[in-house]
């Protein structure tokens, strides 16, 4: 196997999928349903199939990570921007992601969508999407990630406002692009300062050259003299601001507090994309973006504690709302953000690898669940309130089996691939935590808490979903489902009386399996090599996945001070890649907190890892969750009711989401319309209007009515000017000839 | 004897008479124009002045050409007034002020 990856291959992983959405997009009508599914299709397989090559030749085949342009943007002065690919593990493992979950949904595609008139814009979007999501994540500059970053966002927005005729959906499409520009302005102030500070939008140039803007101050302003003030400037340290702003792009972008009010709304897309932009790949352009910036991140610790307090309030606080939604949807997006939030925990507490590996398992289980839950709406003829549903077990057994597995990954049952990777970032925490700040603490009670509240909101649906009364025969259950109902079939399921379920064709079902695999498997297989630096069973040794692309320094971590005597005077570097002396570490502390993990529970491999799971403290936590759930909706359906009554106040917080959408859209969308409507009256209406035009305009009237007065219309008035006129001329012209 | 300064003495006094005509008069269109002609027969009184005293025949050819344009001038003029007397109803001067601002 040859140790180069090649650059056409390269080229045709990233537009296959382009080329399959052109065809589609552009040409929807000549090639018909079955072209446009056909091209798309081929497109993303081939550039899966690829993408799974690339990966084993980075993994298995000792490939060098690719780093080259391929081709000039443009250049301007001194600086060139180039459209280029990095690919190195890290790349290709969601280079892999990306293209797998697309390829399912893709096929899946074809039985949800079965009856739209949109058929072939919905696959060209789709691989538009994914075109884009590889661009973002092969991108070795910053400027095209910010282009790739872009994409996904326009697609996104197109696709959540994909039945663009539903005011809901065109509501909820406007609010996800504005709250990303949110989010993307902050972004792009980051990669300005990055600019600032290295020079370079290049990867390899700017973590070269990284170390150089430690302790560097950047002068956000000059003090200056306002009216006699002197206003005092501000500088700021320079990595904490490219951190900070870098990381508010990401906030936008995976939907973390107080910017993730736009994710439960995009549920008003079609389930597909929810499965593939809004919880496998999109949303993670976030976190994958904070794992590639490792090395700037490692340098502001201020940053990362603020990821980490960020990330603990996501995990904890929407895992809260999801327990009280009613729409199956809802509650899976709640999940995602909750999920999301347990990745931004790990990359808080340095534990990238953890993120990075969570964001893997998570696409696969959380895609599996979005799905399952699409097939439900399927079967219950587009009906998305879980309270008119209810014993569909016997009724879809291949959705009512893969949503299972989907959701013991997602609770984190061990040996499932949830569980290594939120176990993972659970000791991660824990470990970077020990006598650490306030922030810290609060992470390690809002990441155990997150798992009781995950158990409950999951086995809830499932119970609600699979299990008890058949509800769907009672016709009117709930009458508010309107508001979210995915009502774009109406037409031809509009009755609402009995349904009966059924189960979905096998372009629903093969996606459904072929992601449960995964979501079983992944996790017990790769959690060695991915986190650990070692084979499954954890004896041997191996080469870190992520070695070379992403990196940690030493006395970042707070345990650093247990560290052996002068390590923490050591200067700033990489952590090296050698293996881990583990006696030391578990004695010690380490200033890797996944290399804690590893050694206190990795010792016996995965198989040990899991077991050991049975008897750990997050385990005990997603039982007990469980038991709630079986015992509020299996066993005694009725109690749930009453302890709802019993907590309103609480489940008015929870259902109001905190006030969250009302400070976003009557506080800061309305505060904006208001400050607006008051620069229209002033400004607007009162200075441009009134004073510049209508005022010239009455100035002039006010000078012609005065004027108007000399024109008399006697003939003898003008012959008198007249003659007055040429004896003035002529006393001019005489003195002008004797002068 | 009669120098030049008699004529254009003459010829001053005409062209002031015919002015003040234009000026003050507020009755009557048709003397407005019999005081544009009397402008003109000023000038050409100035023109012939010039002409005899400066034996230059040129200034008398100018006054037949001035003649011929001031007969056609005045049928002009007077078609225009009858026209305007058909509709307005008037010749008074002082009604005539339809160019008022």
């Amino acid at each position: 196997m040859d140790h180069t990856l090649s650059t056409n291959v390269l080229l045709i992983i990233a537009l296959a999928p382009l080329f399959g959405s052109i065809v589609a997009g552009l040409f929807g009508r000549q090639v018909g349903r079955s072209g446009a599914h056909t091209v798309t299709i081929v497109g993303v397989a081939l550039s899966c199939a690829l993408s799974v090559q690339v990966l084993w030749q980075l993994w298995f085949g000792g490939a060098d990570p690719y780093n080259q342009n391929v081709y000039t943007f443009f250049e301007i002065g001194g600086y060139s921007a180039h459209i280029g690919f990095m690919v190195d593990r890290l790349t290709a493992m969601m280079m892999v992601v990306v293209t797998f979950v697309s390829l399912l949904v893709h096929i899946y595609t074809i039985g949800y969508m079965a009856e739209d008139e949109g058929y072939q814009r919905f696959f060209s979007y789709i691989s538009l999407f994914t075109f884009s999501m590889l661009m973002l994540v092969m991108s070795n500059n910053f400027l095209q990630l910010f282009f790739g970053w872009e994409a996904v966002g326009l697609v996104s927005y197109l696709l959540i406002g994909f039945w663009y005729k539903r005011p809901t959906a065109v509501f909820a499409n406007m609010k996800a692009f504005l709250v990303n520009r949110v989010g993307d302005f902050g972004f792009l102030l980051g990669i300005a300062a990055v600019v600032h500070v290295y020079g370079s939008l290049d990867y390899a140039t700017v973590f070269a050259r990284v170390m150089e803007g430690q302790g560097q101050q950047l002068v956000l302003w000059e003090s200056f003299n306002l009216l006699g003030l002197t206003v005092p400037g501000w500088s700021v340290d320079a990595m904490t601001f490219v951190g900070i702003c870098l990381f508010i792009g990401a906030m936008g972008k995976s939907a973390q507090v107080p910017l993730h009010v736009w994710l439960p709304d995009s549920m008003e897309g079609p389930t597909p994309i929810s499965a593939l932009i809004h919880a496998a790949t999109m949303v993670t352009a976030g976190i994958f973006m904070v794992s590639r910036m490792s090395p700037v991140f490692e340098l502001s610790p201020a940053a990362l504690q603020f990821i980490l307090f960020i990330g603990a309030t996501t995990a904890l606080f929407t895992g809260l709302i999801g327990m009280v939604q009613n729409d199956i949807k809802r509650v899976v997006a709640y999940s995602t953000l909750s999920q999301l939030g347990y990745m931004t925990v790990a990359l808080g507490v340095s534990a990238y690898g953890a993120a990075v590996f969570h964001l893997m398992t998570h696409a696969f289980f959380k895609a599996l669940l979005f799905l399952a839950a699409g097939s439900v709406i399927i079967g219950m003829h587009h009906e998305q309130d879980m309270r008119r549903m209810g014993g569909l077990r016997k009724y879809m057994p291949i959705t009512y089996w893969t949503s299972l597995i989907g959701t013991l990954a997602l609770v984190g049952f061990p040996f499932l691939s949830g569980f290594y990777s939120k176990d993972s970032i659970i000791e991660a925490v824990r470990a970077a935590g020990e006598g650490g700040s306030w922030v810290n603490q609060y992470a390690i009670f809002a990441v155990l808490a997150g798992v009781f509240v995950t158990s409950f909101y999951s086995f809830r649906l499932f119970y609600l979903v699979f299990h008890g009364p058949e509800r769907f025969r009672d016709a009117h259950a709930a009458e508010d489902h309107h508001s979210h109902g995915d009502g774009h079939h109406d037409d031809d399921h509009g009755h609402h009386g009995p349904v009966e379920p059924h189960e979905s064709p096998w372009v629903v079902t093969v996606p459904l399996v072929a992601l449960a695999i995964p979501s079983v498997l992944v996790g017990a297989l790769t959690v060695g090599p991915m986190l650990f630096g070692k084979d499954f069973s954890g004896q041997q040794a191996v080469t870190p996945f992520f070695e070379g692309a992403i990196y940690q320094y030493a006395p970042q971590v707070p345990a650093a001070d247990d560290l052996a005597p002068g390590a923490s005077a050591a200067p700033l570097g990489p952590v090296p890649s050698a293996p881990v002396d583990c006696a030391a570490v578990v004695e010690r502390g380490s200033p890797d907190p996944v290399d804690v993990v590893g050694c206190k529970y990795f010792q016996h491999g995965a198989i040990g890892f899991g077991t050991h799971g049975f008897v750990a403290l997050p385990f005990w936590l997603m039982a007990a969750g469980f038991a709630l759930a079986t015992f509020l909706y299996l066993l005694r359906p009725g109690t749930s009711a009453r302890i709802r009554a019993a907590l309103a106040p609480l489940v008015r917080v929870l259902e109001r989401k905190y006030w969250m959408d009302d400070l976003w859209i009557d506080g800061f969308a309305g505060g904006g319309v208001k400050l607006g409507r008051v620069a229209w009256r002033a400004g607007d209406r009162g200075l441009i209007d009134g004073a510049l035009v209508n005022g010239s305009a009455w100035v002039i009237d006010r000078v012609a009515a005065l004027s108007r007065h000399v024109q008399s219309g006697y003939l003898y008035h003008y012959a008198f000017a007249m003659i007055l006129g040429l004896i003035a001329l002529l006393w001019l012209a005489g003195r002008w000839t004797t002068a | 004897m009669i120098t030049l300064a008699h004529f254009l003495t003459l010829g001053a006094i005409l062209f002031a008479l015919s002015v003040a005509g234009i000026i003050i008069n507020r009755k009557n269109v048709i003397v407005l124009l019999m005081c544009i002609e009397l402008m003109l027969l000023a000038v050409n009184i100035n023109f012939v002045a010039f002409s005899r005293f400066l034996g230059d025949v040129h200034g008398q050819v100018f006054v037949f050409f001035i003649l011929t344009v001031a007969a056609a001038e005045a049928a002009i003029g007077l078609a225009i007034l009858v026209t305007l007397f058909r509709n307005k109803r008037t010749i008074n001067v002082a009604e005539l002020d339809a160019m008022k601002g």
